[in-house]
């Protein structure tokens, strides 16, 4: 059972569907899957299908049909949920993953239940001896086909769940043994039937129309699974595509809201319309996918520029525009000189936000590393500045000498101030 | 939407014989502006056609920078796509044309493809100006090289694009900080040696220009920053500019790309 869609869009949940569950299930996933339908544990419904299998295997039949047309749980058309996120809901021991499959009290109980059940119905079956040759082989054909089966399900299932987890010995052993097992059977059939006799050229013929088959219709088959293959990626470029516009949507109409009820308040209008392009550009020029920028550390210098500039322009409202030429990675000193170069854009956006937008510059050449931060406000004289107010002395200048660096304030002719900060890189990275 | 059939033909633009101003900016073609009233601030005066297709946007610059006995300059026309522009473009014969570059029909750089005529014009060239909100260096570069005579952001003040439009006119380059940062990055120092040594490589006055274009300084504060005048500033520009036209730079078409990762 799936969740509404993880993408915040304003729709109606989807109906509830019934899925079969893929994650710690035993067999097919169906009792499982029923619970979360029907809101019920897990062992109950299994205890359910184990008394209908005693009631002439009613119980293997239905459960049977509902392996066979019930769809494995994943989240419904057009759910945009990550795989790791497919859960069976309200399974009583919550999610698990998939590699941690651990079979819990229920499945082991029902395990135990179903060879005791399995035994009696064995013991208790008063055919013909006839037909009692036949179960066997009945039997070896069923274990066979729900072998294939649920390799199937995995096939299908390793779409969603990160694929390469299975080994691929075991998907083959799975697959033979099910081949096999049928193989076993339909030649137990025709053997009891008497006509081992025919057996061999009944097999010859056999094989030859499968190799005919195989020859005219593999063709077709090649290209129809490459046209499907095809048209999966297609359509998953499409749930990509349709899962970005959907979170820039959604933003962008929150923002809109936002600036309608802060009208009159022009800066932060101001700030919410630049915080939103600014998302926006991310989305449309970094086609990363999910797009979710995550909390990890800048790893390099137009990154952390880049990430400061926005945070200081978030927090104070003046727009702070970015040209970044060249890239490295950082290092301590570079570092360094991040934090310098933030604090100076603080200053910039606090005392000189008036003359218009902040102008950032930061250059990789060779070794060395040039950040320029440049307002347009009044101006101030680094010697006018009270000794108590060491934040410009302590954390652009000092920052910057301690580290090998140095820092050059000075007012641009022309109005407005100017913070230059150069360093050396660490040696050795190259 | 603009009916080119109200332009006037081409005229020189220093304000002799036209019909009356039209007041209100309402995204249609302005019909030729009235000059006898007045000129704009300085007396100086350029034509000017809007090619963008959000009709939000034309109105507004056309409010900003329409106001002709203010600003001096004068919309002679608009377009929405590449076919209206160019039919605009041949039929007012403006002097600058503020160019969108993501427009239905093939974008900014295809107006410039079937403009070329125009731009070559030795008796009155078509000069085109770039104005996107897009960052995308690869659509910088393209309608540069396509053969705009500058780029700025829409993000640009009426003020400041008045004066990249006359800038334009006169036929100087306006680079935005963004761009000279572009055009840095791609002249950047490579290993791959010049296949031509006057086209591919910035000189180092040109690279202090850029620079300080790109640290956000006006032309006058380069100027007084290097101690030259504002027209060598200018022919820098230029020069960069004509470079960036004309350089067959593999990184010039592919940097965007692969950013070099020092």
């Amino acid at each position: 059972m799936p969740e509404a869609a993880a993408a915040p869009l304003v729709e109606p949940r989807p109906p509830r569907k019934l899925y079969r569950s893929s994650d710690g299930r035993w067999l097919g996933g169906v009792a499982r899957g029923l619970a979360g339908h029907l809101g019920l544990p897990v062992v109950w419904v299994r205890l359910v299908f184990v008394g209908l299998f005693m009631a002439d295997g009613l119980g293997a039949l239905l459960y049977a049909a509902f392996w066979f047309f019930v769809p494995l749980g994943v989240g419904g058309v057009g759910d945009q949920k990550p795989p790791s996120l497919v859960s069976t809901e309200t399974a009583p021991d919550g999610r698990r993953r998939l590699v941690a499959r651990k079979p819990d009290k229920g499945q082991i109980v029902a395990l135990l239940l179903m060879v005791v059940v399995a035994m009696v119905f064995v013991g208790n079956v008063n055919l013909g001896s006839g037909a009692k040759a036949y179960l066997l082989p009945a039997v070896l054909v069923g274990a066979g086909v729900a072998l294939v089966w649920r390799q199937a399900d995995n096939a299908r299932r390793a779409r969603w769940v990160a694929a390469g987890r299975r080994r691929r010995t075991l998907t083959l052993l799975r697959a033979v043994g099910g081949v096999l097992l049928v193989t076993a059977g339909v030649s137990g059939i025709f053997v009891l039937q008497g006509s081992a006799a025919h057996l061999g050229s009944v097999l010859q013929a056999a094989l030859a129309v499968l190799v005919g088959i195989t020859l005219l219709a593999g063709p077709y088959l090649v290209r129809m699974t490459q046209d499907l293959s095809e048209e999966r990626l297609m359509r998953i470029r499409a749930q990509e595509r349709a899962e970005v516009a959907a979170h820039v949507h959604d933003s962008v109409l929150h923002t809109l809201t936002l600036i309608q009820r802060n009208a009159e308040n022009a800066s932060e209008v101001r700030r919410l319309a630049r915080a939103q392009e600014r998302d926006l550009r991310t989305w449309l020029y970094k086609p990363e996918g999910t797009g979710k920028d995550e909390e990890d550390e800048p790893a390099t210098v137009a990154d952390a520029v880049r990430r400061n500039a926005a945070e200081v322009e978030d927090k104070h409202g003046v727009p702070i525009e970015v040209v970044v030429v060249g890239d490295c990675p950082l290092d301590e000193r570079v570092g360094a000189q991040m934090q310098a170069a933030r604090e100076a854009m603080v200053n910039a956006a606090k005392y000189g936000g008036e003359g218009g937008a902040v102008q950032v510059y930061a250059e990789v050449e060779g070794r060395t590393v040039f950040v320029s931060v440049r307002d347009r406000g009044p101006g101030f004289d680094l010697d006018a500045i009270p000794a108590d107010r060491m934040g410009v002395r302590e954390s652009i200048i000092g920052r910057m000498e301690r580290n090998g660096g140095t820092a050059r304030l000075r007012a641009v002719p022309g109005g407005g101030t100017e913070v230059e900060l150069e360093m050396e890189r660490v040696e050795n990275t190259s | 939407m603009s009916d080119p059939s109200e332009a006037t033909g081409p005229t020189e633009a220093t304000g002799a014989t036209e019909s009356t101003e039209s007041p209100e900016e309402n995204g249609t073609a302005g019909a030729a502006g009235a000059a006898g009233a007045g000129d704009g601030a300085s007396g100086r005066r350029v034509r000017v056609v809007l090619v963008d297709d959000h009709r939000m946007f034309r109105t507004g610059v056309q409010a900003e920078i329409g106001r002709t006995e203010e600003t001096g300059v004068e919309v002679v026309g608009e377009a929405a796509d590449v076919d209206q522009a160019v039919t605009v473009i041949t039929a007012t014969r403006p002097e600058v044309v503020l160019l969108d570059v993501h427009l239905p029909g093939g974008g900014g750089v295809e107006v410039l493809r079937r403009c070329a005529g125009l731009m070559g014009d030795a008796e009155q060239p078509v000069r085109f100006l770039a104005l996107s909100v897009s960052d995308a260096a690869e659509d910088v570069i393209g309608v540069i090289r396509g053969g705009a005579r500058g780029y700025v952001t829409k993000t640009i003040t009426g003020t400041d694009l008045v004066d990249s439009i006359f800038r334009v006119q006169e036929g100087d380059a306006v680079f935005s900080p963004r761009l000279a940062g572009f055009v840095l990055d791609a002249f950047a120092s490579t290993d791959a040696p010049p296949v031509d040594e006057d086209l591919d490589r910035l000189t180092q006055r040109e690279r202090e220009v850029l620079r300080l274009i790109a640290r956000g300084y006006a032309y006058k504060e380069i100027a007084r920053q290097l101690y030259i005048s504002v027209k060598t500033v200018e022919s820098h520009v230029s020069a960069v500019l004509r470079k960036l036209q004309l350089s067959n730079r593999h990184e010039l078409t592919r940097w965007a790309t692969a950013r070099r990762l020092v």
